[in-house]
């Protein structure tokens, strides 16, 4: 039973991350003011280019008749990916920020868009690496689980919590890094006044723009490192067809369910993560393992339902999501 | 450089012009370093655009400003604060779900990590030194609309302002709270600050400003010392001629009682009582005018009657005898829907014009049916006969538009009304409720706006106007019922009663005083 | 640090909202931007190393070549365009319904519900009445869920809408694996439609074409000459209007989105029993989000709808062409679409907008 339930815990964390970063670029992005429901695309940009990254980077190194570096191949998928993930948002946020097109009409044709992209880019170098895109062993191993030294030792804490790759490690901290960025400093403050209510923003000579584009952008890198993680980790740096399969909107989701909070956002990516495979290890009777799947949307249904019962003003979306800022409206 | 020293600030023939309209032409000001200028004009005089032209929102199409005796260019709201210049608005600029101290530093350079302590303390220190009541980590969402505005003062003193603009600060608070703010505006003068304050309220040019400088249509007239001036050169300035603003109030014979209202209660959104017991009749052949500072229940008074805004307590009859037979209904608690099928046509010009009365993106005849279009039969529309009134409308109330199928948002605000009231009379109403008709109209249109009111009571109409002006109300109204804090203090004949009182009664609830001690 | 030219100090650009902008210019702007976007498109398809050209060509033979492709095409149009329709009844009233996918799947189940399990009670036509009938009530009901909750407590539409698309999803997944299993099938998967239930073909494609036609028409006068349309669009400008006008806004949530919800259940239905004849993960395939765009670009319009809906199935199917002929992935038609809308999107500002540039005078047309 232990056993079991330390199973469930280690697979909820590791089908967590890629919902956990999704979310936190999310988050970011929504912070100000920019309700983007192109997280699935970005989240498609982000797992072909990180893929991409690390394959074209083996052939170079093989073609020159090196060997290839598993932590520099790792470095280089995180920074194709967050740039991938970046350019999907920056499309966004040209088009939304600048041109101020719909929000959600623009994020639905960011999500179609990525998700063509990842689709096409996957076929199209498997294409031509003949069949299929994968990474050699020595990327494979550089994104399995680290045993971290002395910590990783300790009797149950160990396997539980200090054996995962190094995104986990890396969604984590970004995850706390956000939360101090929000509460602790001036430009976090500055941001979520954007967010909430742009006019003040811009009245107290915070410019609005720079701020949208700056999160929107370092957001979409966030959700296009997830979408990294599913490539790299989840299908082990193969290219599988449709492989972000609605883990972006899942993402969108949790960014509901963790009410707008990067901290809170860690728990819930966990209990999402264990929804998502709780079905491989708990068996409830005369529960079909395909109900399962619905857990988390039925959940986030409720959430919402409920904070928009208590009107909560502070658990709540930012107010000017979805809304573009014209400063001579009138 | 001794002009530094002596003017906080100088504009030069500053223009500025929105699209066909000159919002301001050639406008001169000075403000001088420690004293107090009342900027005073009418609606839609440019007062406001003037100052945003000083605070960064707005960029002048001519002109130079000087600040301190330097001449500046203002591209921003940054730039403004840079040059020492805050600005308060009047519709105020804050983020609901931070705190007092948070919005206080919000915008502000300053190292990486926020220090709420230090900045806690800081603005605590500063509220004291001009003598305000705040509670910095309070969230802005619980504030009262006066705290609301200590934020907005203390947050441009914190930025450092030396020089600071108060856009109609008094029209949301209550006499006592004005004469706080007034006695900290003294304070913070003794202080080194040179201040001007927005209004168009004379007694509190009289009470506050050293000088008074005069805006109309856009134009400069001239400044005055207030020491050597009184209310009535200064409405002459203003207005432009002496005035000779008698607002006609014919004779019509009192018809029946065609509203009464009793113990009329309703909440506000956060569970404070917005009316209170309020009790009325409304007459045939009458102006009820309604007084009181805005915010004491006015609005949630019309709504309620017109069946917008839920009651907890009361009830509100109407009745009405014609050739047809006598009508006596029960109407609160009915949806505008609801009463309109008992055969009742009560119409409502809301203090909201584009955001309730009228939809702005539609066309006219669109806006003109919307209240009738349930009155054929069939599942269809018609759109004949509403472009038929909508044509009428503009040729008998000299719409200005480019045509009936131009969407309404795009007329002037005087035009606007005319549409919205034009179509409330159109549909022969036997009660008209008007709420702050005139707002934002020049004096022609409200001129107008008056005349239709006058038409509507000699037809028999009951007409209840609320109104923000005590001049206007005490020359328009047959009678006028006065409000404070969502009670009634009093109903008075203008006649017999002069402004003053009027306005004590606006601050307290002489009458009614001992009655709701009772009840509650 | 001054000169007295104030000019000179504006920004380089102002914007600034414009006034009417004559049709016809409107229309030019969103033409050059579409030309535009398949420059774009081209560009990328010159990367790829081919001609542009030869591609965009064989796209067009790919979809009208030959009548069978362009049945194909047109099967592919259908579900776009009436979806589009039922999304437009939530989008003018401003109600982000992004549910579509979902109700497309609960109309297609219900429509099995009958399809599958009682074609051997009912004659043909009885059967694909009841089929409609059971999608529409569904799609309708799955609908009215979110609107039921924005007009009691103002609950978020969009992400409840969404949600539900993944309920729905795991729902048809659940029956897949499990009761509606087909018998004798080694993997999940739902058993066919009989082929005597199938919806009749009308010159070459089953007649929900026919249906579309008849929805274009049916809703561009709803919206535009009843009652109800003109209620969906006050409610729509502005809530407080239309309570002001007498207006229930609710129920016209309510009502207005069970007419959206019941329009894309329709699809369901239409998909099972006139194209796909079986339930799968991929019933709706997207094109509850699609749809969402083509409405868009068509400014909510039933017969842009058509010819956007139309284009972008013609892009969809001739994808198919150049992945046989040039070795280019089917997914670039995504790419594509994506690129199409970025631009179409992007257009729009510059008919709302227009730029001031520096020193110059603004005039008013």
């Amino acid at each position: 039973m232990l056993n079991t339930l330390n199973g469930l815990f280690i697979a909820a964390v590791l089908a967590g991350t890629p919902l956990l970063l999704g979310a936190l670029g999310e988050i970011l992005t929504e912070k100000s003011g920019n309700l983007n429901l192109g997280v699935e695309g970005m989240m498609f940009m982000g797992a072909i280019t990180g893929l991409a990254g690390s394959y074209y980077y083996e052939q170079a190194v093989i073609g020159s008749g090196g060997n290839p570096n598993g932590a520099v191949s790792s470095v280089i998928a995180l920074l194709t990916s967050f740039a991938a993930g970046s350019l999907g948002a920056l499309i966004y946020s040209f088009l939304t920020i600048t041109l101020r097109a719909n929000q959600n009409v623009t994020g639905l044709t960011l999500t179609i868009f990525g998700t063509g992209f990842g689709n096409f880019f996957g076929e199209y170098i498997g294409q031509k690496a003949g069949g299929y895109v994968a990474v050699s062993e020595v990327t494979k191993k550089a994104f399995s689980g680290i045993d971290i030294p002395v910590l990783s030792d300790i009797p149950v804490l160990g396997p539980l919590l200090f054996r995962y790759n190094w995104v986990v490690y890396f969604a984590i901290a970004a995850a706390l890094f956000m939360t101090w960025f929000f509460n602790r400093t001036r430009v976090g403050l500055n941001l979520r006044a954007v967010g909430e209510d742009p006019a003040t923003a811009d009245a107290a000579g915070i410019n609005t723009t720079v701020y949208k584009y700056m999160a929107t952008v370092i957001g979409g890198g966030i959700c296009g490192i997830g979408g990294m993680y599913m490539s790299m980790v989840t299908t082990s740096g193969v290219w599988v067809h449709n492989c972000v399969s609605g883990y972006g909107w899942l993402a969108v989701a949790l960014v509901i369910f963790a009410t707008w909070s990067p901290a809170r956002g860690m728990l819930v990516a966990l209990v999402f993560g264990g929804l998502t495979i709780m079905r491989m290890y708990i068996n409830i009777p005369g529960l079909p393992a395909q109900i399962y799947d619905m857990f988390p949307y039925i959940a986030t249904i409720l959430v919402l339902v409920i904070t928009s019962m208590r009107r909560s003003k502070e658990h709540a979306q930012p107010k000017s999501c979805g809304l573009n800022y014209f400063r001579e409206e009138r | 450089m001794g002009e530094a020293a002596q003017y906080a600030i100088k504009m030069h023939h500053v223009t500025k012009t929105f699209g066909k309209v000159v919002a301001n032409k050639n406008v001169d000001l000075e403000l001088k370093t420690g004293e107090i200028l009342a900027l005073l004009g009418e609606n839609g005089s440019g007062k406001t655009t003037l100052m945003n032209m000083l605070s960064g929102i707005y960029f002048p199409d001519y002109g130079e400003i000087y600040v301190k005796g330097k001449e500046v260019t203002i591209r921003s709201p940054k730039d403004s604060f840079t040059l020492g210049i805050g600005m308060i608005h009047q519709h105020f600029k804050l983020v609901d779900v931070l705190t007092a101290a948070e919005n206080i530093v919000l915008g502000l350079e300053g190292k990486t990590v926020l220090k709420r302590r230090e900045i806690n303390r800081k603005v605590a220190e500063l509220a004291q030194k001009y003598g305000f009541d705040l509670d910095p980590t309070k969230k802005v969402y619980n504030m009262s609309v006066s705290e609301k505005q200590t934020v907005e003062i203390l947050k441009v003193l914190y930025k450092g302002a030396d020089i600071l603009i108060l856009d109609e600060p008094t029209a949301v608070l209550t006499p006592q709270e004005t004469e706080k703010l007034f006695a900290v505006l003294k304070n913070m003068k003794k202080h080194g600050k040179s201040i001007i304050i927005i209004t168009h309220k004379l007694n509190e040019v009289m009470a506050i400003s050293d000088r008074v400088a005069i805006l109309r249509k856009g134009e400069y007239i001239g400044v005055v010392e207030t020491s050597e001036t009184d209310p009535d050169q200064l409405t002459e300035m203003m207005v432009g001629r002496p005035i000779s603003l008698e607002i006609e109030r014919p004779e019509v014979k009192r018809g029946g009682k065609r509203l009464r209202v009793i113990d009329l209660t309703c909440l506000s959104g956060d569970g404070v009582k917005a009316l209170d017991n309020v009790s009325f009749d409304a007459y045939a052949g009458e102006i009820l005018g309604i007084a009181g500072i805005a915010g004491s229940g006015q609005k949630e008074l019309c709504e309620t009657i017109a069946g917008l805004y839920p009651s907890v307590g009361g009830s509100v009859l109407y009745s009405e005898s014609s050739e047809k037979g006598a009508v006596k209904e029960r109407i609160l608690g009915l949806s505008p829907d609801e009463i309109a099928k008992k055969g009742i046509s009560m119409a409502f010009v809301p203090e909201d014009r584009l955001g309730m009365g009228l939809v702005a993106g539609m066309d006219m005849t669109d806006n003109v049916m919307l209240r009738s279009y349930k009155s054929n039969k069939g599942i269809f529309v018609d759109r004949k006969s509403p472009r038929d009134l909508a044509e009428k409308l503009i040729k008998e109330l000299e719409i200005v538009t480019p045509g009936v199928e131009t969407p309404v948002g795009r007329l002037s605000g005087g035009n606007v009304q005319k549409v919205l009231l034009g179509r409330e009379i159109a549909c022969q109403p036997s009660v008209l409720i008007v709420a702050y008709p005139v707002r934002g109209l020049d004096i022609n249109a409200s001129y107008r706006i008056y005349d239709l009111l006058n038409e509507q009571k000699k037809k028999g109409v009951a007409v209840v106007f609320i109104g923000e002006d005590l001049d206007v109300l005490m020359q328009l109204s047959d009678r006028i019922m006065v409000m404070c804090g969502g009670k009634v203090s009093g109903i008075v004949d203008p006649r017999k009663v002069t402004k003053e009182e009027i306005g004590l009664m606006m601050i307290r609830t002489e009458q009614d005083g001992e009655k709701e001690e009772v009840t509650e | 640090m001054s000169s007295n030219v104030t000019h000179a100090k504006e920004p380089l650009f102002r914007m600034v909202k414009r006034d009417a902008i004559p049709q016809k210019k409107a229309w030019m702007i969103r033409a050059a931007a579409f030309l535009l976007s398949l420059a774009t498109g081209a560009v990328v398809i010159m990367m790829l190393g081919h001609n542009p050209f030869s591609v965009y060509i064989s796209m067009i033979k790919g979809a009208w070549g030959t009548k069978t492709v362009s049945y194909e095409t047109i099967k592919i149009a259908i579900p776009l365009l009436i979806t589009a329709i039922g999304i437009s009844f939530a989008f003018k009233m401003k109600f982000w319904n992004i549910g579509a996918e979902g109700q497309i799947l609960v109309g297609a189940v219900a429509a099995g519900a009958f399809g599958l399990f009682t074609a051997h009670i009912f004659p043909k036509i009885p059967l694909v009445i009841l089929m409609m009938l059971a999608a529409i009530v569904a799609g309708g009901l799955y609908g009215l869920l979110p609107a039921v909750c924005k007009a009691k407590w103002g609950t978020n539409e969009t992400l409840f809408t969404l949600m539900l698309n993944y309920i729905a999803l795991a729902f048809i997944k659940y029956l897949m694996n499990g009761p509606w299993k087909a018998p004798g099938s080694s993997y999940p998967k739902i058993a066919m439609l009989v082929p005597g239930a199938r919806l009749t073909k009308v010159f070459g494609v089953h007649w929900g074409w026919i249906l579309a036609l008849i929805l274009v028409v049916v809703s561009y006068i709803y919206f535009n000459k009843t009652k109800q349309g003109y209620e969906i669009a006050v409610v729509g400008e502005s809530n407080n209007t239309a309570r002001y006008a007498g207006i229930n806004v609710g129920r016209v949530f309510r009502r207005t989105m069970f007419l959206s919800g019941a329009l894309c259940g329709l699809v369901g239905m239409l998909q099972f029993a006139g194209s796909d004849f079986t339930i799968t993960e991929g019933t709706a395939g997207g094109v509850g989000f699609t749809a969402i765009t083509v409405a868009w670009l068509a400014k909510m319009n039933p017969a842009g709808m058509l010819v956007v809906s139309v284009f972008i199935a013609m892009l969809e199917r001739g994808a198919n062409a150049i992945q046989t002929q040039f070795k280019i992935p089917a997914s670039a038609a995504d790419l594509l679409i994506g690129i199409i809308l970025f631009f179409m999107l992007g257009c729009e500002f510059f008919i709302t907008y227009k730029l001031i540039g520096r020193g110059k005078e603004e005039h008013h047309a």
